[in-house]
């Protein structure tokens, strides 16, 4: 399969369309034969979009021949993750409860990129409510890696990430609650932001863990990524969490380098557990951020072993609130038949519509919000955010920006952990504390290990420093220079 | 030390049907997940002040600004059932006396 319009980036994409040299509907063209091309090997999608996609193209075109300005985000083939409403079209969290939801909105996120042009391709499937680390947990069965079809692409985003490897879009949204954004787009070899707390609305994004959810983006480069924030970030009036701060230029100044820049090498996330391929990508990636004049010191999170344990207390706590609208009376699932009374019928519909990780989840909230338990372990794990948020406070006096890999691990097995779940929710031990801090990070591809398989490094920075997030993560992507191109686009079969 | 759930309860208080297999394998791994999370205690000193948000915001207030709302039918276009323009639910308290 030779390289197509939708192998390209957003940026020449862009330029190629306000030169004249390619349309809307070409581009769409592309990303839709890609799809049929891969979709039966990679299942990223549960819902396409084909009809108002070629609607939403021609419009584009009609009104890009007219000469008016153009935004970077005009005619781009984007695909969302299935927990972002879409006005009319079905939107179903990865569950069976909302197997049939058409919601009557439009997520903030998606608003403002589709205000600006973008094309949506589909929904894309994910672990269900953005519970879990390898797409396993969807209802509507997983999605494969496009670098090892016999391998997760990582989660809870998965549809997303292995959509945009794949080329079946060149960008997509997901959202990252733990990790969900910047685990699988390293297992994928793509680029995958997480920004500030608050930095993009949350209206429209179904909830799951309120204190830690973030929209994020997928792309194939850092300047893709950077164009994308321009777009989302900024005051919703609907999401009283958005922050009402102003959004700088996220393009001017990421050509600056990283000449001077202090990096932080997080030196825990080095130790045992962490793949020998995954520290050598990593360590060679970070000789070149020196290499490239960046001042490289280490750097402790003494208290992010702790930010697991933590999470596993929050995240349920706030999804056993969060999902308890879903009762079989305004939305959603009903359990069939004859029901005694209302509250029979609500314990039906849950037991029924929920997968094993959500109900298990719904669960350890549950009980670590009882009585008699909540300041053991709510109350507990809240101090220890304290202590995370002080940690990073610290390592920022010193530092600029804080590496590590994104994941323990390159992309595992289909079902090779499924039964532990100990042992799935160790993937996100380096991810977790910048959900828990609000910080922004990002995920970039630093290589293949020797199996082939990608390698992700994540960069973080200070609450509401995407600027040097991108300058950094753009001056490390031109020096490393990869080709990254999964094998399932090399061959014929 | 392992931690003793009753799953019943817990089940109870969330609104959620279990099977035997289910309440079974909830109650080995919710003890194995809270022998982890518990850890939280080894650090969370008295001291240390609870963080609800990690970036912390009171009081955000808008300008009360009347806009039309969604329609009757918008609304009740996911409904399982309904009834007009009301949601129609199993019977919810004791009929008679």
């Amino acid at each position: 399969m030779s390289a197509e319009l939708c192998d390209l980036t957003g940026a020449e994409l862009s330029a190629k369309l306000a030169a004249g040299e390619t349309s809307a509907s070409d581009v769409l063209a592309s990303s839709q034969r890609r799809i049929d091309a891969v979709e039966d090997r990679v299942g990223a999608f549960l819902t396409r979009t084909d009809q108002l996609a070629s609607e939403r193209a021609e419009e584009l075109d009609a009104y890009l021949s007219t000469g008016a300005p153009q935004s970077p985000v005009a005619g781009i083939p984007v695909a969302l993750k299935d927990v972002l409403t879409t006005n009319g079209v079905r939107t179903t969290c990865g569950s069976k409860i909302l197997e049939t939801y058409v919601p009557p909105y439009d997520a903030t996120a998606w608003a403002r990129l589709a205000g600006a042009g973008a094309v949506l391709v589909g929904k894309t499937n994910c672990d269900e409510f953005a519970m879990g680390s390898s797409n396993e947990n969807s209802a509507y069965g997983p999605v494969r890696n496009p670098w090892d079809t016999d391998r997760v692409p990582g989660g809870s985003s998965g549809g997303s990430a292995a959509a945009v490897a794949a080329g079946e879009a060149v960008w997509a949204l997901g959202t990252d609650t733990g990790g969900s954004v910047r685990q699988p787009a390293s297992l994928c070899g793509v680029v995958g932001l997480k920004p500030t707390y608050g930095r993009i609305s949350r209206y429209g994004l179904i909830a799951f863990a309120s204190s830690l959810d973030t929209v994020g983006t997928f792309s194939r480069t850092v300047r893709d990524s950077a164009s994308m924030l321009q777009i989302l970030a900024g005051h919703d009036p609907r999401d009283a969490t958005s922050l009402d701060v102003p959004v700088p230029a996220y393009t001017d100044g990421i050509d600056g380098g990283v000449a001077g820049l202090r990096v932080g090498v997080v030196t825990e996330a080095f130790g045992e557990g962490v793949d020998p391929g995954v520290v050598a990508s990593v360590r060679a990636a970070i000789d070149q951020l020196e290499g490239l004049g960046a001042s490289i010191g280490e750097v402790e999170l003494p208290h992010a072993a702790y930010a697991l344990s933590a999470y596993y207390l929050i995240a349920p706590s706030e999804c056993s609130s969060n999902l308890a609208r879903y009762d079989g009376v305004r939305y959603g699932l009903r359990a069939p038949g004859e029901h005694a009374d209302s509250i029979e019928m609500m314990f039906a519909t849950r037991g029924q519509g929920f997968g094993p990780e959500v109900k298990r989840r719904i669960m350890l909230g549950t009980y670590a919000l009882s009585a008699g338990y909540y300041e053991a372990y709510y109350g507990q794990a809240q101090k220890v955010r304290t202590l995370v948020i002080r940690n990073y406070e610290a390592a920022f006096e010193r530092f600029d920006i804080l590496v590590s890999p994104t994941s323990p691990t390159t992309a595992f097995r289909i079902g090779e952990k499924a039964d532990d779940p100990m042992a799935m929710y160790l993937n996100d031990i380096f991810t977790i504390p910048a959900n828990l801090g609000g910080v922004p990070a990002i995920s970039i591809p630093s290589g293949l290990d020797d199996a082939g398989l990608p390698v992700g490094i994540q960069l973080t920075a200070p609450a509401l420093d995407e600027p040097t997030l991108f300058r950094a993560a753009h001056a490390l992507e031109s020096a490393l220079s990869l080709d990254l191109r999964p094998p399932l686009l090399q061959g014929a079969g | 030390m392992p931690v003793e759930i009753d799953i019943e309860h817990v089940a109870k208080l969330a609104r959620l049907d279990l099977s035997d297999d289910e309440s079974a394998r909830l109650r080995t791994q919710l003890a194995q997940i809270l022998e982890h999370a518990a850890r939280v205690g080894e650090v969370a000193a008295a001291d240390v002040p609870p963080t609800a948000s990690p970036i912390p915001r009171a009081n955000v207030y808008r300008e009360d600004v009347p806009e039309p709302s969604l329609p009757a039918d918008e609304a009740l276009r996911n409904a399982p059932e309904r009834d007009g323009d009301r949601f129609r639910v199993p019977r919810i308290a004791e009929t008679g006396a």
